[in-house]
């Protein structure tokens, strides 16, 4: 099971591999939200040039494919970094003193949450609930839940994530 | 059939699965293995038991021993003692707080033992992914029942009759909802499922989701006959990857046995479900933007009516409810209307699903009676607040509900008393709150919340739920004044009843709640610059006790704004002015020095931390 996720492979639309995503759906218009997130979940990001290849391959007019990727949050306009960390602030985590953990991580990454580090390497990200509450508050990095996170753990789980790219 | 003298059921939720039930599951299977216990004991992945607290659990039957908290390296200790010489491994099992004789049988657990099992029957017992289970659990009869010795009419009658209404939030009844669909002029009609859990705090639908799939499917095909529908949708969210797995799984089993598809069980009815990936808009669980992002186009809602039983998916009369609102179909079909109708109060029928979360000992899942007092949920099966704190208040209900306070703890749960105290059902997350949390930041929370989902669509939800945490912002940084609360007051009325859709219509809630029971605490902030739970940064200040402080270096290492000064083996001190409040050094402070101590900031110290609890 992930959550998230890391880099896999390289980003070149061509690999996309449109044709067949879209050769799968039935009913093209629906299917827009669903090839975007083939898109996304295969290459992390969504590039220009897929877009415009899901636009023309779909028929649906490109500003209709930038509405819907800006309107949803599982897609990215940018570049996604190797490592993800993902900060749950759900209620639960919130009055468990998530904001605290969230902020160390910011600090510790030098961004803010929603950016990615100047060399492409980690992704900070804040969530707004994974259902995971009895683990509150909790972080998610590349994959890994970890629970009861305290701003002290956020340097730790940090080189976990660094030592297991080394791997 | 191998018949095994004893099942190992582990539970494989997302909380349990988070804590390592998986790698867990690998260990017992290989020790049973390596201990030649093969052909006696089976290892059983099963959906959550809703005590998330404890994970991961092992429950061992016929047995009905409970161990919790499981870590492979107990795994040899615990087969050679209970499944080899039969002895329970007392030091594995759940103690309960400021007790010290554990509980050795889950039913007599307090947690378990209030519950009143309807949609979560099969928690904890099956393998989700296993329809022979389900089946074997009378799994799919209430269907076969609906299918070929019922009419349309008298499915309607039935859900009608037990006063079914929908687990989703606004509690519309099921049947009524059903009838309008039937009647509804159109060529073709669909049956959807909102999956799209999006409130922050509620997890019962990812739950039913992961641990019974085949209820859901099972509710949609007697709904589906029950309005003429021949095709159906699960929304589910994408941030809940094993429920999408399981239940994709789920609709490949149920169409490999003949009961999805042409033709259903020979009764001539046709129906097949498909699962639909939520992509990340709150709003979406709205049921017109829900359909509007199935059609793959954005989750903006629309007017209503037409409602969707008239007009929904495609134009077409259609029938959406909850995931919990299915999963308790088959029960009713099964069982009867009277039967569920015995349930629950006057106007609030069955059983309802709670997280309970937040400030609790026993964080977790609970089905219950529709009825039940507050207190009974949070002090008897959530075992109260942990860690001697005060009980303060509970949110029920999410970004749209409200906050009861301890005065309220025997209100009866239901419908009708929630909305008289200005809360609601909602979802059914209950996030309890205790001394150390700060209304005012809660509302803040919340605000800030809908700002950020609301779709855009209308001005005063766009606009105002921005204004109303923009002015909650300026009272949580000491900077409020009289004029705000009356500003609070007259936006929430204006936001409320100028959106269109629940999410703004109901995202003032946690403003008027808070500013009805916790009035003070808005006050303590405008008018005495201070925060009672001491949480606002900008209110508050840290500083070092020195007969406590033994001058470890923890917290001057760790700070990072390098505001303590200090030697190994001397007092440490904490410059105010350059402090940011980040809390590290309180958090580092070993727990027998406890030297770091939070306090109402002195109205000169205020300055230094302007911003850093500012919007994100």
């Amino acid at each position: 099971m992930r959550y998230g996720g890391g880099y896999d492979g390289p980003m070149c639309p061509s690999k996309v591999g449109l044709e067949a995503l879209i050769a799968k759906a039935a009913e093209p218009r629906r299917a827009l939200i669903q090839v975007l997130q083939d898109i996304q979940e295969r290459h992390h990001w969504l590039p220009p040039e897929a877009l415009e290849q899901v636009a023309e391959a779909l028929g649906v007019p490109l500003v209709q494919v930038y509405g819907v990727a800006t309107f949803y949050r599982a897609f990215s306009l940018s570049p996604r970094g190797r490592h993800v960390c993902t900060v749950c602030l759900g209620t639960a985590c919130h009055v468990r003193g998530g904001e605290a953990v969230l902020e160390q991580f910011e600090r510790k990454l030098g961004i803010r949450a929603g950016q990615t580090t100047p060399d492409g390497a980690t992704t900070l990200e804040r969530v707004n609930c994974l259902g995971a509450c009895a683990l509150a508050p909790l972080a998610v990095v590349d994959g890994r839940y970890h629970g009861q996170m305290t701003e002290a753990k956020v340097e730790g789980v940090l080189a976990e994530a660094r030592r297991g790219e080394e791997r | 059939m191998t018949t095994y003298r004893t099942h190992l059921l582990v539970c494989s939720g997302t909380g349990c699965v988070s804590c390592g039930a998986f790698e867990l599951r690998r260990t017992l299977e290989e020790e049973i293995r390596r201990r030649g216990l093969e052909r006696e004991v089976l290892v059983v992945a099963t959906g959550c038991n809703g005590f998330c607290e404890r994970g991961p659990i092992v429950l061992v039957q016929p047995d009905g021993i409970f161990y919790q908290r499981l870590k492979p390296a107990e795994v040899p200790r615990l087969v050679e003692e209970h499944l080899v010489k039969g002895r329970p491994v007392k030091s594995l099992m759940y103690v309960p707080p400021q007790e010290r004789e554990p509980v050795p049988h889950m039913k007599d657990i307090e947690f378990f033992k209030h519950q009143r099992l309807i949609v979560l029957r099969n928690r904890g017992r099956i393998d989700p992914e296993a329809i022979d289970e389900y089946i074997a659990t009378e799994g799919y009869a209430a269907a076969a029942k609906a299918l070929a010795e019922m009419t349309p009419e008298g499915i309607i009658a039935e859900i009608g009759d037990a006063g079914l209404r929908g687990r989703g939030g606004a509690g519309f009844p099921t049947g009524r909802k059903w009838e309008a669909a039937r009647r509804a002029p159109g060529d073709a009609r669909y049956v959807v499922c909102n999956g799209d859990e999006g409130d922050p705090g509620a997890f019962m639908d990812r739950s039913v989701l992961e641990a019974d799939p085949h209820a859901v499917i099972e509710g949609m095909i007697i709904g589906a006959r029950a309005v003429g529908a021949s095709r159906g949708f699960l929304y589910v969210r994408n941030e809940y990857p094993l429920a999408l797995a399981r239940v994709g799984k789920a609709l490949e089993q149920a169409r490999a046995y003949g009961l999805l598809g042409r033709d259903i069980l020979g009764t001539g009815f046709d129906l097949d479900l498909e699962v639909v990936r939520g992509a990340g808009a709150f709003v979406s669980g709205e049921e017109t933007a829900l359909m509007a992002s199935i059609e793959g186009r954005r989750a903006y809602p629309r007017q209503r009516p037409p409602y969707p039983s008239e007009k929904g998916l495609w134009g077409r009369p259609t029938v959406i409810n909850n995931v919990e609102t299915w999963a308790n179909v088959p029960a009713i079909i099964r069982r009867g209307a009277a039967w569920f109708a015995s349930l629950g109060t006057e106007t609030s029928k069955g059983t309802k699903i709670f997280s309970l979360v937040g400030k609790i000992a026993n964080t977790g899942l609970v089905e219950v009676p529709m009825g039940i007092p507050l207190r009974e949920i949070i002090d008897g099966i959530g075992g109260g607040v942990p860690g001697g704190r005060a009980f303060k208040a509970v949110q029920i209900g999410g970004p749209s509900g409200g906050c009861i306070p301890a005065s309220m703890l025997d209100l009866p749960v239901d419908y009708e008393s929630l909305k008289a105290a200005g809360s609601m059902m909602g979802s059914g997350g209950m996030i309890v709150l205790d001394e150390d949390t700060c209304m005012v930041d809660i509302a803040l929370y919340f605000l800030r919340f809908a700002e950020e989902e609301s779709c855009g669509k209308c001005a005063p939800c766009r606009v105002g739920t921005g204004e109303m945490a923009r002015i909650l912002a300026k009272i949580t940084t000491g900077d409020g004044a009289a004029a705000d609360l009356e500003s609070l007051e007259s936006l929430a009325a204006t936001v409320a009843r100028g959106s269109l859709c629940g999410l703004g219509q109901t995202a003032p809630n946690p403003i008027l709640t808070t500013l009805r029971y916790f009035r003070d605490e808005y006050e303590a902030h405008v008018f005495d610059k201070r925060c009672p739970a001491l949480v606002c940064k900008n209110l508050i200040a840290f500083a070092i006790d020195p007969d406590r402080c033994v001058g470890c270096l923890l917290c001057k290492k760790a700070c990072p704004a390098g505001a303590i000064a200090g030697e190994l083996k001397k007092t440490h001190a904490i410059d105010q002015q350059a402090c940011i409040k980040c809390g590290l050094c309180l958090s580092v402070c070993p727990a027998k020095v406890r030297a770091v101590r939070k306090m109402t900031a002195p109205a000169s110290g205020r300055a230094a931390a302007a911003g850093a609890g500012g919007p994100r």
